[in-house]
């Protein structure tokens, strides 16, 4: 069992959370060409080991989250709010 | 090479079984291959039988960093079937199917190929309405063996499923594919290698790729941990491992996902269930079958979070277990023996790639979520066709790396671009 430390709820069992995928993506703008939104979509690194990644704490508070977790060893290196605002105020910065 | 035969078996009981050798060679790797293989398991090794046999390449390696069979194609619970419902999937896996049923006599190595129907549980009239439209296509397109069963027939053919009036989704009926069933993984990788072998392949075993030369838009040299090869061609068949070879090649992102899904078997009991049973619904998905030996071999969703370790999560345990108990409630006193994990490449659409890649001699086999064992032999057969000739086979043409910027997805699910919901 993985423990994801919710900054909303503190640490859970991961069978509370829904996985998101990679976190790293940007979607690019509405009218970007469509390899943009082909590469945003469909393509992923994939990375064996430290990676950042989205989750749902759908059983919780149900905000998504911005984790790093290595996808080898399972270790998670840190966890933020996704939304940029709610983790400046989380984390002091406003 | 010993051919087997009942003669060779019967003689071998009366002269102490000392006729039996070692069935392939293991031999150093050769500074240069017309073919390498870049992989060990059963697809990688069926590409090099192919290769040798359908077109006379045999100067082939097949690179393995363990032992053969130690990834995916040692750890899957062995189902074989060719119900797929979407153009180009359909033809393939029912290609792949008429290969399975002569296996065992192609390779004179017994696979244990067992045609004891693949049967899934329908809870809905709308889920009896969905697959009998499915498995009326597949009638029409080339699969005779797809039935709808209604609930007597059922009742009478495997009788211990939970038929309670008040269970949770009652059974109304199943879909039915008769021809599919189960074999016996590791006797394919066998078959496979010593097949290969005798054409003169070289399956070479703790032989990792750890690096790939790339040069003018072709892969120049393989490092490995036994020393560098060149190849006049280099195919990719790594499964769960595919993006990490991708990135040496300096090539990327893949519309792939590593995930893994576990496995479990049971201690060995009675004959119980003569055939594969599949149940999902309503987030349960749960498929089983009684293994020779009588262990109950049964897995069902992903862990569901990106993974590359080869070791499963205890929720999924009691998830599988729980799917158990709602169907064959019969085994609930029954000891779990084993369970395991190995690291599946989960695709955008749910189904898998068999294409050139950006560089000239650079051919991929991947993408084959948990499905990819009843796929191996055709699988093996389309890339050793497509490394041979160098253009994809008209059957494998939909499956290209670009499908999903002309704007198709072969998505059996509907799921959408999201790996892990392919399962
Ligand atoms: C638990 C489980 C259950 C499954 N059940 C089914 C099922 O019922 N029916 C079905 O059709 N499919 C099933 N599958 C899927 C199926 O097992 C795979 O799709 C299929 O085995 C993949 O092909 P393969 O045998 O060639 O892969 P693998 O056996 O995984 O072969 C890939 C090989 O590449 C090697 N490799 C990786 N990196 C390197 C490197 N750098 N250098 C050299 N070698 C390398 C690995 O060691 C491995 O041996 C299941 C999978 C799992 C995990
Ligand atoms: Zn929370």
């Amino acid at each position: 069992m993985i423990i994801l430390n919710c900054p909303f709820c503190g640490p859970r069992d991961h069978s509370e959370f829904d996985y998101g995928g990679d976190g790293s993506i940007t979607y690019p703008s509405l009218d970007a060409p469509v390899e943009d939104w082909h590469a945003a979509v469909f393509l992923r690194d994939n990375i064996c080991g430290v990676q950042t990644e989205t989750w749902q704490h759908t059983q919780g508070c149900r905000m998504w989250l911005l984790v790093e977790r290595d996808t080898m060893s399972h270790e998670v290196h840190s966890i933020r709010p996704a939304h940029p605002g709610h983790a400046a105020v989380l984390e002091g910065k406003v | 090479m010993t051919k087997f035969s009942a003669w060779n078996v019967f003689w071998n009981g009366l002269t102490g079984q000392k006729g039996w050798g070692r069935q392939w060679r293991d031999p150093a790797p050769k500074s240069h291959y017309d073919v390498v293989i870049i992989g060990g398991g059963i697809h990688g090794l069926a590409t090099a039988y192919y290769l040798a046999k359908n077109h006379g390449i045999t100067n082939v390696a097949v690179l393995e960093k363990g032992w053969i069979g130690g990834g995916n194609a040692g750890r899957n619970t062995t189902i074989v079937r060719s119900n797929y419902a979407r153009p180009g999937n359909r033809e393939f896996y029912e290609h792949s199917l008429k290969l399975w049923e002569n296996l065992s006599h192609e390779l004179n190595y017994n696979v244990m190929f067992s045609q004891r129907s693949h049967i899934s549980l329908l809870h809905s009239p709308g889920a009896i309405d969905a697959a009998a439209r499915n498995y009326n296509t597949l009638r029409r397109t080339g699969t005779p063996d797809a039935e709808i069963w209604s609930l007597e027939r059922l009742k009478q053919v495997v009788p211990h499923l939970n038929y309670a009036a008040d269970a949770r989704f009652p059974i109304m009926g199943a879909a039915v594919q008769k021809r599919a069933g189960t074999a016996r993984h590791d006797a394919v990788v066998w078959g496979y290698a010593r097949a290969a072998d005798q054409f003169g392949v070289d399956i070479i075993q703790n032989c990792e790729v750890i690096g790939l030369t790339r040069d003018n838009g072709r892969v120049t040299r393989i490092e490995t941990s036994r020393g560098p090869i060149t190849a006049g061609k280099v195919a990719l068949s790594v499964a769960g491992s595919t993006s990490r070879l991708w990135s040496m090649a300096g090539l990327g992102g893949l519309p792939i996902e590593t995930h893994k899904l576990q496995a479990f078997v049971s201690e060995p009991i009675k004959p119980l269930l003569d055939q594969v049973v599949v149940f999902g619904i309503g987030g349960a998905h749960f498929y089983i079958s009684q293994s020779d030996k009588g262990g109950m071999v049964f897995g069902g969703d992903l862990d569901w979070y990106k993974s590359y370790a080869q070791q499963g999560n205890l929720p999924i345990v009691q998830d599988v277990s729980e799917a158990a108990m709602s169907v064959l409630p019969c085994l609930g006193r029954v000891k779990l023996l084993r369970h395991w994990a190995g690291v599946v490449d989960m695709s955008m659409d749910g189904s898998h790639f068999l294409c050139k890649t950006p560089l000239d001699n650079l051919y991929l086999n991947a993408g084959w979520n948990y499905g990819g064992f009843k796929a191996s032999p055709a699988a093996g057969w389309y890339l050793a066709d497509l490394v041979a000739n160098d253009r994809p086979h008209e059957t494998i043409a939909c499956f290209d790396l670009k499908r999903f910027e002309r704007g198709l997805q072969i998505d059996e699910r509907g799921a959408g671009p999201d790996p892990k919901l392919h399962g």
